[in-house]
């Protein structure tokens, strides 16, 4: 019994030893208090915000470009990764291209994308779509193409159409890889929404009033929105894994 | 009953070259299978008895031959494979039912017929568990007893096993040994085995074919005649115990002929 609360207990002691060691710097006086509000008082502020609706449109505009980016990557990633997977060939003669812009990171693009989409709110999205795409295609070729091969084996013993093999077989079977890559995604989604909200004209997003509050040394609202900007991001990690332990219930297992 | 029947050919094989990396392998390879008999193979490790199945069953290509099933090629015949690895053989996204039922729902059965296929398999079988678990949530045995109903479920004319004992407790392999040998008796289903082992190879053996290194010739086809159906307890019969000399007789000469090349 005891043993099981304190294993329940166990999770807490991270975010604990944090809110100790925030305010131990605050009071050993290690950082001004003028660039670093206490927990406390940040945290507040971060509910204020919430209940006053103030955060609200920021956090909306960010979520819908993030999903908006993830769609379209997705849309794009998953049938060009199958399709990638299901011929080596092919893979091989475009795979350094792929590991080449996998390993460029995205916000080195921004420039380039602000000058074929302007400063919109398209562009935002589409060098988001642009940095996950890569990381879906990639994820879901490596997963058709390591399949099982004694499944793929079982099916043709029993006399199974090409078609049916490819579809009942080998999309299922890149289904947990292809998960793991839709998860990065849309992390990765996030991250260059962000960016983007920072540094390309914007006028609304969390990305946008984090960099607002610093200019202005609002620092109780750039932190608060810095830990809302985390949140989403865990909350986003959060979704995914509970939707993959459902859908992709073998993962792991077989 | 069996024994009374003049047994005719099932699986024929003419000229079978097969090699890798221009090592051959297989040259001019002949070989018939009687309809309705087991077959375990037997021989030197790596003298490709897994491949032979697997070519036979279309696995893995041919470079050169003919292999017919009473005449018909592969694509006009209905086979089973029973992998040795069930668990990378059997569909995690399935329940164990479903997996079952594969085969017989992309051959267009109706709904009917598949639950009844599925349940006169979950009668022979005798089967204890629930079927509407998946796979990982069986224990070996349960799924290798899974893998090989759903390679019987289209009513096979030829069940491949290979080395379908090799990863299960002793238990099981009594339980399956005695399910196989039921199903070769009651549907005369031709069955070859790949065995690495040489009690399994001749337990449920009509024939024992015993290869020579390679490139893989045929060190000889055994005739097993103890009556069947074989109990556990075959296994100390005068007849069981000498089959398995003669068996490891030529086995030993094929190693020793093998050392000297």
């Amino acid at each position: 019994m005891s043993f099981s609360v304190k294993h329940r207990l166990l999770p807490f002691i991270g975010p604990v030893m944090l809110y100790l060691f925030w305010n131990l710097v605050l009071t050993a006086k290690w950082i001004q208090p003028n660039l670093l509000p206490p927990p406390d008082v940040t945290i507040m502020y971060m509910l204020k915000s919430f209940a006053s609706g103030a955060i609200f449109q920021d956090l909306w505009t960010t979520v819908l470009r993030t999903i908006y980016a993830f769609l379209i990557a997705a849309g794009i990633g998953v049938p060009l990764g199958v399709l990638l997977g299901s011929s080596v060939q092919t893979y091989r003669s475009v795979e350094f291209l792929i590991d080449f812009f996998r390993s460029t990171p995205s916000s080195a693009l921004i420039p380039l994308f602000m000058l074929i989409f302007g400063i919109s709110d398209i562009n935002k999205i589409a060098i988001a779509a642009f940095a996950a795409i890569l990381v879906i295609m990639f994820n879901c070729a490596y997963g058709v193409m390591n399949a099982k091969k004694t499944r793929l084996m079982a099916a043709k013993t029993m006399g199974i159409k090409k078609f049916y093999i490819f579809k009942d077989i080998l999309i299922m079977e890149s289904l947990p890889q292809t998960f793991v890559g839709l998860r990065t995604g849309v992390s990765i989604a996030l991250v260059i929404v962000i960016v983007a909200e920072m540094f390309i004209g914007s006028e609304n997003g969390l990305g946008h009033r984090i960099i607002d509050a610093q200019q202005v040394f609002n620092i109780k609202e750039m932190y608060s929105s810095i830990l809302v900007t985390g949140a989403l991001g865990y909350s986003l990690n959060i979704i995914f894994m509970l939707i993959e332990k459902n859908v992709i219930h073998w993962s792991g297992k077989s | 009953m069996n024994t009374l029947q003049i047994p005719r050919n099932h699986v024929s094989i003419r000229g079978l070259y097969k090699s890798f990396a221009t090592t051959p392998l297989y040259e001019d390879f002949n070989l018939n299978i009687l309809k309705g008999k087991i077959v375990s193979i037997f021989g030197p490790n790596g003298c490709g008895k897994s491949t032979l199945i697997n070519m036979i069953s279309g696995i893995t290509e041919i470079d050169a031959g003919e292999i017919l099933f009473d005449g018909k090629t592969l694509k006009q015949t209905t086979i089973g494979y029973v992998f040795q690895n069930y668990r990378d053989a059997l569909f995690p996204w399935m329940s164990s039912w479903e997996n079952i039922a594969y085969p017989l729902r992309r051959a267009n059965l109706s709904e009917e017929k598949v639950k009844s296929r599925v349940e006169e398999l979950f009668e022979l079988f005798d089967i204890r568990f629930n079927l509407k678990l998946y796979p990982y949530e069986l224990s070996g045995g349960q799924q290798q007893t899974v893998s090989i109903m759903r390679a019987l479920a289209p009513k096979p004319e030829v069940l491949f096993l290979d080395e379908p004992f090799s990863a299960l407790d002793f238990e099981m392999t009594l339980f399956i040994r005695e399910k196989l040998q039921e199903v070769n008796l009651v549907s005369g289903i031709t069955m070859m085995i790949v065995s690495h082992d040489l009690e399994d190879a001749v337990f449920l053996a009509d024939q024992i074919l015993l290869l020579t290194r390679r490139p893989t010739r045929i060190a000889a086809l055994l005739d097993f005649d103890l009556a069947k159906p074989r109990l556990a307890e075959a296994i100390s019969d005068p007849q069981f115990i000498a089959m398995k000399s003669q068996a490891l007789e030529i086995f030993q000469r094929e190693m020793r002929a093998g050392n000297g090349m």
